[in-house]
């Protein structure tokens, strides 16, 4: 519990009472995982010492092999080893064709719209593939911090749609792991060097990494660190680099016909290798010869240079359209973090310094600082909090829009708008007692709904029969902390609720999710009432102790003294009903505990925003303030 | 404390046009550091719910007061009226707009274009300053005279957008 879970500066949390919490950079090509041990933030490193696990997966007939092992046998078994899964994350199978024929897969649609990868061992969802690396990740945490994790953060490229962020959020949710937020990379790293340094002023967070782009400033200032603008291309990296030098190194061999699979992931591996040999030297010689395919000669980092050239080009105007968005000039920005491996390469770091005309930070790993990052914000969240805490304040990357008569995008919360969100929209009906409405929901910058990505249709039903335009159905669109949208719809003339029911684009349903996780072989191994009654347990016991917290923290202040006997009683009988093993009795006790602190949850909330506008810390309650709420002190 | 608070009200500011941007974003930022979400993160539903609600609602209210355009439309709403979809306008005002518009194209075909943007765009804001000024004295005296302020203000708002989009254009953004 944040707001309540201050201890007294100088004093640690008591061990016993500390709970796991780790960050996980869940990367195109590589995944960390980090956790603070100690006060400090670190990557936790596997048994071979080794803390990148490579974003591989490679399916065999009955079982499946995770990191440097998969990623190995890339070019050997190309169809059953999937990498950079991540940007095929929340895509649709014309998404994917869109990348190039290159991604060496056999895809089979689905009726979802997120395809399926064809592997001996079964079709998967690119969910299911990112959920074996989070296992093997988490499975790491838990064995070098000796029991389960509380709960994790997981980065995401800031320009991630809400599709792709959807899908993050339920690949966690196959591997069992319990997400406190999704957490933009940039500002992941913008924390990893902001604590440390404990600056003030705006810091641009430029991010090149496998598959993804983005730039972020955000301002840091009184405690908050505050996201001003977010731009990027989410289909833009390092692997377009190697895409550049594998095309050249085609070209140049003069091979004409069409390269298979296998050749076609040596070429790309090859190109990988010169791309990073070519960050230290300005010439390397090549000598390839891969199943009829032979190259022998050289490239210069200059040729290269101007092969990635275009590239390099096209983050630069993101980043002076987000200067812009951001409503800064260059010479507002006092600080510039560069993460992602594909700022190793030399002409990238030049160009980026020159544009914004400062040296970029250094000290933190590039490859590490995210998850670092991530691992310091689930400390904070979980409840391990140091008494000098951050706050967040993040913004929606890309506009969100409804589809309106001519196939035109209408914006209904523009980008960059601060998150949580909320917005509502008024709809009548067209025809004599129509009862139902269909909503589509994009999301992206341009006009027409074609060019934006399709997240979601929504059907309303239960709109009750009316003439036609006389219905007045507001639609509420609000986006959470994530980043992540619901949507909900009511008539306004008779105050009927009507349902939603939503087909996401690119997604997996919640049927879907729940028949995959049947289908796991961990799930099949474990008895279905125990695993309910196990969660029955864990929430019951996580309302307690918040609640608990609560009336420890404000009971005395803002209850009457019978009023906290009742909502102790009501712990004490829920407490009792946990030792049971009725899972259903739990799950109605922890649903009424929470019903009978409605109430006292309120009056917390109107302390925090009264101790807020008095500028007071934590814990000074002034009683003054319970009296005399309605003069105007304020001014 | 209620949700049917106005948003002056949430901030502890008087309701006022010329609202105090330095105090807005101090006690905005104070608000959101106790009611964010991210503060509930182990807490009950309850709790989680109200979060989110309230604190979607700072965001809301802290973008309207900053705004002048949309706080002047908010403040009307105070004032229980509603802006009108397709307002009348005066003939000499929409002469006055067309005009603008023409000399915005003209920029814009122009070779040297970019300077002539630079004093453009200072002559639009000085407009937009004397119908905020006009605004502020009809609020009082007039709702319905400063709903016809906010009309104007409104053109002229995205006269200074396209005005933008121009710049960007030939900066080549």
């Amino acid at each position: 519990m944040a707001l309540l879970q201050i201890t007294e500066p100088g004093k640690a949390v008591d061990p016993q009472l500390r709970k796991r919490a780790a960050g996980i950079d869940l990367g195109t090509t590589n995944s960390l995982i980090a956790s603070v041990c100690a006060g400090v933030a670190k990557t936790l490193p596997d048994q071979n010492g080794d803390y990148m696990l490579p974003s591989a997966v490679r399916y065999l007939a009955d079982t499946l092999i995770v990191g440097a092992e998969a990623q190995q046998s890339a070019a050997e078994d190309p169809l059953n080893t999937i990498l950079s899964v991540k940007r095929m994350m929340g895509r649709g199978i014309d998404d994917l064709s869109r990348f190039g024929n290159r991604l060496p897969y056999e895809f089979v649609p689905s009726d979802a719209g997120m395809p399926r990868i064809r592997t001996v061992s079964g079709d998967w969802s690119p969910v299911n593939v990112s959920a074996e690396i989070l296992k093997t990740l988490v499975a790491r945490a838990t064995e070098t911090l000796s029991g389960d994790l509380d709960g994790v953060v997981i980065t995401v490229p800031a320009y991630f749609d809400d599709a792709q962020r959807q899908a993050t959020r339920d690949a966690a949710r196959l591997a069992g792991v319990e997400v406190l937020r999704l957490l933009n990379e940039p500002t992941a790293a913008a924390i990893a060097y902001g604590l440390d340094s404990g600056e003030e002023g705006v810091i641009a967070v430029y991010d090149l990494g496998g598959g993804t782009f983005d730039i972020s400033l955000l301002r840091l200032q009184k405690g908050v660190l505050e996201v001003l603008a977010t731009g990027g291309n989410s289909a833009l990296g390092g692997d377009d680099f190697d895409q550049v030098l594998a095309e050249w190194l085609i070209d140049a061999s003069g091979y004409t016909k069409q390269l298979s699979h296998a050749q076609l992931r040596a070429v790309l591996m090859q190109a990988r290798s010169i791309k990073e040999q070519l960050s230290s030297n300005s010439e390397v010689d090549i000598d390839i010869i891969e199943r009829k395919f032979s190259y022998q000669g050289s490239i210069t980092r200059d040729t290269f240079n101007q092969l990635i050239e275009p590239l390099v080009e096209e983050s630069i105007k993101a980043c002076r359209r987000a200067v812009r968005d951001a409503g800064l000039a260059l010479t507002d920005i006092s600080n510039l973090v560069l993460v992602g491996g594909s700022t190793r390469v030399p002409c990238v770091v030049s160009e980026v310094e020159a544009f914004f005309g400062i040296s970029a930070l250094d000290g933190i790993d590039p490859d590490r600082v995210v998850a670092i990052g991530a691992a310091i914000q689930a400390n904070i969240l979980v409840g391990n909090r140091a008494d000098d805490e951050m706050l967040l304040l993040d913004v929606l990357p890309l506009s969100l829009g409804l589809e309106t008569v001519g196939g035109l995008a209408e914006k209904v919360i523009p980008r960059n708008t601060a998150i949580p969100a909320a917005k509502t929209q008024e709809f009548t009906t067209y025809a004599e007692g129509q009862t139902a409405m269909l909503i589509h929901v994009v999301q992206g910058e341009r006009e027409l709904v074609e060019d934006c990505r399709s997240l979601a249709r929504f059907e309303l039903t239960g709109i009750p029969p009316m003439t036609a335009g006389a219905a007045r159905i507001e639609v509420l669109f609000q986006v959470d902390a994530d980043g992540l949208l619901s949507v909900s719809a009511r008539e306004l003339s008779t105050g009927t609720n009507a349902s939603v029911l939503v087909k996401p684009s690119y997604g997996l349903s919640d049927n879907e999710i729940t028949g995959m996780l049947k289908a796991s072989f961990d799930y099949a191994a474990e008895d279905a009432a125990q695993r309910s009654l196990t969660e029955a347990r864990v929430e019951a016991g996580r309302v307690i102790e918040a609640l608990s917290n609560a009336l420890d923290a404000d009971g005395e202040a803002l209850l009457k003294a019978n009023d906290i006997k009742l909502l102790r009683d009501a712990i004490q009988t829920l407490e009792r009903l946990i030792s049971g093993t009725d899972y259903k009795a739990i799950n109605e006790g922890t649903e009424r505990l929470g019903m009978a602190s409605e109430d006292f949850a309120g009056l917390r909330m109107d302390l925090a925003i009264r101790r807020a506008l008095a500028g007071r810390r934590i814990g000074e309650v002034d009683q003054d303030f319970e009296q005399d709420s309605n003069k105007s002190r304020y001014r | 404390m209620d949700f049917t608070q106005n948003y002056f009200e949430i901030f502890g500011l008087p309701v006022d046009f010329s609202v105090d941007r330095g105090l807005l974003s101090a006690r905005y930022l104070e608000l959101q550091k106790h009611l964010h979400p991210d503060n509930f993160i182990g807490s009950t539903d309850q709790e989680k719910r109200l979060s989110m609600q309230w604190s979607t609602l700072v965001n809301t209210a802290h973008i309207t007061l900053r705004d002048p355009l949309k706080c002047a439309i908010y403040m009307l709403q105070l004032h229980q009226i509603d802006i009108a979809e397709n307002p009348s306008l005066p003939a000499d005002f929409l002469k006055a707009q067309i005009a603008l518009r023409e000399e915005l194209e003209a920029i814009e075909n122009n070779p040297t274009g970019i300077e002539k943007l630079g004093t453009f765009k200072s002559s639009v804001d000085s407009v937009m300053k004397s119908l905020q000024t006009d605004f502020v004295t009809a609020l009082n005296d007039d709702p319905q005279a400063a709903a016809e302020v906010v009309y104007k203000l409104q053109f002229i708002h995205k006269l200074r957008l396209a005005a933008d989009h121009l710049e960007e254009k030939l900066l080549g953004y």
